[in-house]
């Protein structure tokens, strides 16, 4: 904490201390809340788009809030790709494991038999893998379209 | 060439128009969706499914290729952003 708050006074970074700070706190909130959007699309409004859009908005918010450097510093290029490469290989992953298991393609209650939960227990389980596939390559596609915008592609500088 | 591109337009549009009038009306209780696919969600989702949010079931399991292929239309989009924009710096 304190370290931040030196980092804060001295660097150049951020409009204002209050905007900065209100971005601190807000920043885990939101991301936690993104994951309860993702997790809780069962029983209520959400899913894995809503709630891969909530994740990638709050590292928007900290470039936006703090400067482009922070914003990347926070989330490596690298590990952004993998994880959108890695949601949207689990999507088509689980529809091609449900069809080698000897069911239709997508038909998760053929995975009973890798782990045996009973097909209807696994075709609630397969949608909520599917959707945390989905919301990290929208969270990861999100992010990445903000920052090749707003930096013009070389990811050096921005906003 | 554009008129050209323009008047198949037209014609493709007025196409799509001339068929969307044998559709049911907007609504309508008798429309084959209405009668057989509908009552079917909302009677057997939750039990089919174990999912008590009818429509992230639908989202999820019964319509899982419309969803595949949203996820792969998005990550298409940044795919393509990302390859046109992204250069490196040396």
């Amino acid at each position: 904490m304190k370290l931040l708050q030196e980092r804060i006074k001295f660097s150049k970074f951020g409009e204002s201390l209050i905007i900065t700070t209100a971005i601190r706190i807000m920043v885990p909130f939101i991301q936690l809340f993104g994951l309860y959007v993702i997790v809780h699309g069962h029983y209520s409004p959400g899913g894995g788009f809503q709630g891969g859009v909530i994740l990638g908005a709050s590292f928007i918010l900290i470039g936006l809030g703090y400067d482009f450097k922070t914003s990347i510093t926070r989330m490596k290029e690298k590990t952004n790709n993998i994880l959108g490469n890695l949601g949207a290989l689990i999507f088509a992953g689980v529809g091609l494991l449900c069809a080698l298991m000897g069911g239709l393609f997508l038909d998760y209650s053929a995975l009973d038999k890798l782990i045996p939960l009973g097909p209807i227990e696994w075709r609630s389980f397969g949608i909520f893998l599917v959707e945390v596939g989905v919301g990290l390559a929208v969270m990861s596609i999100m992010v990445s379209l903000f920052w090749d915008l707003c930096s013009g592609g070389d990811l050096d500088e921005g906003l | 060439m554009k008129a050209l591109a323009f008047i198949a337009t037209l014609i493709t549009g007025a196409i799509l128009l001339y068929g969307t009038m044998d559709f049911p009306a907007w609504g309508d209780p008798q429309a084959p969706a209405s009668v057989h696919l509908s009552p079917h969600y909302i009677e057997e989702a939750v039990a089919e499914t174990h999912v008590p949010n009818i429509v992230t079931a639908v989202l999820g399991d019964y319509r899982g290729y419309d969803t595949m292929f949203e996820t792969i239309v998005i990550y298409c989009a940044g795919l393509a952003v990302v390859s046109v924009l992204r250069r490196s710096r040396s």
